[in-house]
């Protein structure tokens, strides 16, 4: 077992063959990790959020869901959530929504205290992978909870989250690229402190009764487009 | 909690003193430059038709438009008179000035041959989709690639999330002729598929036209 311990305003890239687990647990209250999910071997393949939401009638993630790629693909299936509620539709926090909540920190004044913002975070992580900023795309927001009202006003709702864990199952090797900056509609004006810790294990097979498989016809058919693309490619490598 | 609202607003710009009129077939894709402070309006004119529309800042063609940075700078899922539309660096785009249907869909994306197999049978793969439109109008340009393809806006679609968390596909917010106005805040490249999906009511079944105008900035003298 593998882990790794992401403090609050840190980041993390790497990449993960088909078939682990990777388990998020937040130390803390407020969490959010800030999370892109590329294909290894092509990353213009990527989680697509609108193609995941639709497909599962859903806004938000928990478990039985999956990460679908644009690709019409399962990326990663999320096997097991006590949190509860991951949010799809806030993004990312920028230098300057992060200058203006919590006030201007610089390096130089705080040193490593200062505080990091999504975007800087996840570009640094991508261009070390060969990505620039025009491969940025919606992310999703573990731990964090937005609530749309009917009239479509976005309200971020605490929910507890320290202690809290959710679990990943990889379908495909993947590029993870994780920032563990605020939600950007989390109104508290103190910068977020919970550390994150990811774990990585290898997974079970994926059986017949797999919650992730059978949660929805839509789950079923991506996971066989899965499965055919990586049968035309077995012995390729 | 407010309840769901459309609000219609007009526009008092004439058609005849456009300086670009086109009609977008259903099924094709349109692509073209904006200058800053042009008004570009896309009519939907038979009603019910989904306009799948991607921005970019075409002084910087990496720089698209983000779905998820103007919901949450707005702090609001929806679409409509006032909206900043920006790109990922944060950049204004455009601003929708005028709308006469009240709502539009930021969240719902492009359809696509692949994302068709999900939601619907393995046997429509071969159906046109948004997506390959995308694809054919971007490789026309030599700035562009498939990485340049990110959330895009849906005018005249209606896709209602629920305070629990529900994601559906409605219908019926549009109407013939009913348009929606935006003017460029910087040089913005549009990309347009007008969406031939057949398997959902987001077109009512009957893919149709869409026509776009634009005019000259107020108080400019040039022309395309």
């Amino acid at each position: 077992m593998t882990s790794i311990r992401i403090q609050a305003g840190g980041k993390w890239s790497g990449y993960i063959s088909r078939g682990k687990n990777i388990r998020m647990t937040a130390a803390g209250d407020r969490a959010n990790l800030t999370t892109l999910l590329f294909q290894a071997s092509d990353p213009s393949e990527r989680y697509n959020m609108p193609d995941s939401l639709k497909a599962q009638h859903t806004a938000y993630l928990t478990s039985g869901h999956v990460l679908m790629s644009d690709q019409g693909r399962v990326l990663a299936s999320i096997i097991d959530d006590t949190t509860g509620w991951h949010d799809t539709l806030s993004g990312y926090t920028t230098r300057r929504s992060t200058d203006r909540k919590y006030g201007v920190t610089t390096y130089q004044q705080e040193r490593n205290d200062w505080y990091r913002s999504g975007y800087e975070n996840l570009v640094v992580e991508m261009y070390r992978h060969r990505l620039t900023p025009r491969d940025l795309c919606t992310p999703v927001n573990f731990f964090s909870k937005v609530v749309c009202e009917l009239d479509g006003t976005m309200r971020y709702e605490s929910q507890p989250t320290a202690g809290t864990s959710i679990t990943l199952r990889t379908e495909m090797e993947l590029l993870l690229v994780v920032s563990n900056t605020p939600n950007p509609l989390d109104p508290e004006g103190r910068y977020p402190d919970s550390v994150i810790e990811l774990t990585f294990s290898d997974a079970e097979p994926v059986k017949e009764d797999d919650r992730c498989l059978v949660h929805c016809e839509e789950n079923r058919r991506a996971f066989e487009n899965t499965w055919q693309a990586q049968s035309l490619l077995k012995g390729a490598y | 909690m407010s309840t769901s609202t459309f609000v219609a607003t007009t526009s008092t710009r004439e058609p005849a003193t456009a300086i670009y009129d086109h009609i977008i077939p259903a099924g094709d894709g349109w692509i073209h430059d904006l200058a800053a402070g042009q008004v570009l309006r896309i009519v939907d004119l038979e009603g019910n038709q989904a306009v799948d529309t991607l921005f970019y800042a075409t002084e910087d063609p990496g720089d698209h438009y983000s779905a998820i940075q103007t919901i949450t700078g707005q702090q609001n899922l929806y679409l409509t008179t006032g909206s900043v539309l920006v790109a990922e660096s944060g950049r204004e785009l455009l601003q929708i000035t005028a709308d006469t249907c009240g709502r539009h869909d930021t969240i719902g994306g492009a359809c696509s041959a692949q994302s068709n197999t999900v939601r619907y049978s393995h046997d429509t793969l071969p159906m046109h989709n948004c997506r390959d439109t995308f694809m054919l109008m971007l490789s026309s340009r030599p700035e562009f690639s498939k990485r340049d393809l990110a959330p895009n806006v849906n005018f005249f679609m209606n896709v209602p999330v629920t305070p629990e968390g529900k994601l559906t596909f409605a219908d019926g917010v549009s109407g013939p002729g009913r348009y929606v106005e935006l003017v460029a805040l910087a040089p913005v490249t549009v990309l347009i598929s007008n969406c031939p999906q057949l398997n959902n009511p987001c077109n009512a079944y009957n893919p149709t036209p869409a026509q776009v105008l634009i005019w000259e900035a107020e108080g400019s003298d040039s022309h395309v």
